[in-house]
């Protein structure tokens, strides 16, 4: 784990990192870095295509909920009109279709991210909780193949590390 | 190599309500750096509140107190303690109910449609846009389910199978009304709540004794800030911003369809859904106001909100009135363009029946007293917006009167005119609400962050990466004022 004062000095590092070939290291900022997804070389995820799914799944329900209850399972007649009459069902489609959607949004979001997940061994070391307030972090775990006791450390350093250490799982 | 160069930041007394277009107008002042902006925020949470704070919460939770008091009185006794009865079957229930929606349509603009539209200043206000949105949401859809007369049969509302084995009515607004609200609702808070998570870390990270480490962790579900989790982070967010924005624009539609999908002379109006949602975004502009001059006070935030913010939203809501005067206007004109002898009457009658006090009243707090923001003066004067926005609160309450209680009245038949007079109970009522507002808006800022850190963090100049660090040429992006230090 390597402590970083500031943004240009991270994304410096992140490059590197991205450019040693390491796949199991991540970068720690108290707020999202711009560019920070392209100098880690990170994918796009796929949370837009589940959210779409869920928002397509609150319109069908919508959909099919009232046309079950007003149409098929107790049919009320008011003033000669249509049962079904889609402008009248569209606000509550619209409606579900939205939370549906942000609902998605949010617990996949969790979801992906792992979270919540309480306990972390990075919450045992102190300096880490600047992460939240003023400090960035990059970390490479010693489950990666190109990890190297030696080497990996003084790479930290020579990137301009204010301070690098080993965290205990 | 230094983080930050302390002579980029501008000071406390810099005047960011300038435009330069060579630069960006900084948004923190003080010469606060990322630390500084956590500690400015966080001290509010971890310090003694100010004197004020126990004045005004023990003002609010007097008013509550009144709430609980009227609400038991309503429950064991029925509506008949409230002045609303025929013709005037909608009182005070449903004028509260609409302001109090209508209120919460601010927090959504500046969480949403300001972030779609990347209004950086939206950072400084936005959590306490949002935090106000769902407390004026929870005031809005306590007084339907109060005023149903047997609230204990509030599920009849849900299509969810009842004794009488009957569904709601899918075709009627009223219904439309309660997905609105409730979706409103839901949406509103999990946008305030995820918006939170990485704010709470920092309130983790910070706690100093095991109770505040146990609760802030929790909330915060372990958030570590990994740039991968930032990246799905960003990703949801966006996309509740993209969710919220057609979602906001349709909850005070909807509300306004109770009224203009009925034959009533003064509501059925093709106007209503984009008069409602503008008189809403007024109303709420308004509220966020009279909330951010106190607060920012009495929390020393005058450096993270900064008069820039405050003359921004001065500038909203005089945009807003002015749309506001508008709808008026078109009102009274297809009123009288129709021809209609009803509708005529009516308008007529707002002005000049016995209502008519409320009608002028609303007309000189929503459309004359926000004239006075088309001056610099009034817009950076804190006493100045204050009192204009005070005047809009009243207005826009009294403009859901106007509305409801008016046209009600008389409607077409003389025989069955009739006036409304409001009880105590009422009063009692209104102002119970507000103390429920302000009791949860009170709590929120003692307990959680009241500034999204983390996003007035992204804004500042130091959180973009600077041109001499080896970068390819579409990442060159360098925009944001000042960068001239860097290149020394």
């Amino acid at each position: 784990m390597a402590e970083f004062a500031d943004v240009d000095a991270v994304i410096a590092a992140a490059r590197r990192c991205r450019d040693a070939g390491f796949s199991q290291w991540d970068v720690h900022s108290p707020f999202p870095i711009h560019g920070i997804d392209r100098a880690m070389g990170n994918r796009p995820t796929v949370l837009p295509w589940l959210v779409a799914a869920g928002g397509l799944t609150g319109l069908l329900a919508g959909l099919a909920l009232q046309y079950f209850t007003n149409v098929l399972d107790y049919p009320y007649l008011i003033s000669g009109k249509p049962l079904f009459s889609l402008p009248a069902n569209i606000p509550v489609i619209f409606e579900l279709t939205v939370l549906l959607a942000a609902l998605t949004a949010v617990f996949g979001m969790l979801a992906l991210n792992l979270l919540p997940m309480l306990y972390n061994p990075l919450f045992k070391v102190n300096r880490f909780r600047r992460v939240t307030a003023d400090r960035f972090f990059v970390i490479i775990y010693t489950a990666d193949p190109k990890y190297d006791p030696q080497r990996t450390p003084e790479m930290l350093r020579a990137l301009g590390a204010t301070a690098v250490e080993m965290v205990e799982e | 190599m230094t983080a930050i160069d302390k002579a980029s930041i501008p000071p406390a007394s810099a005047d960011n309500t300038f435009d330069d277009p060579a630069r960006r107008a900084p948004l923190v002042l003080g010469g606060l750096d990322f630390g500084g902006v956590t500690d400015t925020v966080c001290r509010i949470n971890e310090q003694r509140p100010p004197r004020a704070w126990y004045v005004a919460f023990f003002i609010s939770l007097t008013l509550l107190g009144l709430l609980v008091f009227c609400v038991g009185y309503l429950f064991t006794t029925g509506v008949g303690v409230w002045g609303n009865n025929q013709p005037v079957a909608w009182g005070f229930d449903i004028v509260n109910f609409v302001f109090w929606v209508g209120i919460g349509h601010a927090g959504t603009l500046i969480s949403a449609i300001l972030f779609l539209f990347r209004q950086t200043w939206r950072t400084g206000i936005n959590r306490f846009a949002e935090a106000m949105t769902i407390f004026a949401v929870i005031c809005a859809g306590m007084f339907p389910a109060i005023h149903i007369g047997r609230p204990w049969l509030a599920y009849w509302l849900l299509p969810i199978p009842n004794q009488m084995a009957m569904w709601p009515q899918f075709r009627s607004p009223l219904l439309w009304d309660v997905f609105a609200v409730s979706t409103y609702a839901t949406v509103s808070l999990l946008f305030w709540y995820v918006g939170m998570i990485p704010d709470l870390a920092t309130f983790r990270d910070r706690a100093k004794t095991k109770l505040r480490q146990f609760i802030y962790g929790v909330l915060a579900l372990g958030w570590t800030g990994s740039s991968r989790h930032w990246h799905r982070f960003e990703r949801a967010y966006l996309l509740l911003a993209a969710l919220a924005t057609p979602l906001v624009l349709s909850v005070h539609s909807v509300v306004s369809f109770d009224f203009a999908t009925s034959q009533l002379p003064g509501w059925h109006a093709t106007i209503f859904p984009p008069y409602f949602v503008a008189g809403a975004v007024f109303g709420g502009f308004a509220m966020v106001i009279t909330l951010a001059v106190p607060a920012r006070r009495f929390f020393g935030l005058q450096n993270i909100i900064t008069m820039r913010h405050l003359e921004n939203m001065c500038r909203i809501l005089l945009a807003t009135g002015l749309i506001v005067g508008y709808a008026y206007a078109v009102e009274i004109l297809s009123a009288w363009y129709s021809g209609n002898l009803y509708e005529r009457f009516t308008f007529l009658n707002r002005a000049f029946g016995p209502y008519g006090w409320s009608f002028f009243l609303m007309v000189f707090c929503n459309v004359v007293a926000p004239q006075a923001l088309w001056f610099r003066k009034v817009r950076t004067s804190l006493a100045g917006m204050f009192i204009v926005a005070m005047c809009v609160n009243v207005g826009m309450w009294f403009e859901r009167f106007v509305i409801i209680v008016t046209s009600l009245t008389r409607d077409f038949l003389p025989s069955s005119w009739g006036m409304f007079t409001p009880t105590w109970v009422d009063l009692c009522t209104l102002a119970g609400s507000f103390g429920l507002f302000f009791t949860l808006f009170l709590l929120f800022c003692r307990y959680l962050p009241m500034v999204a850190m983390a996003e007035v963090k992204t804004v500042m100049p130091e959180a973009h990466p600077h041109p001499h660090v080896e970068s390819t040429p579409d990442e060159k992006r360098f925009d944001y004022w000042p960068d001239e230090h860097v290149k020394k």
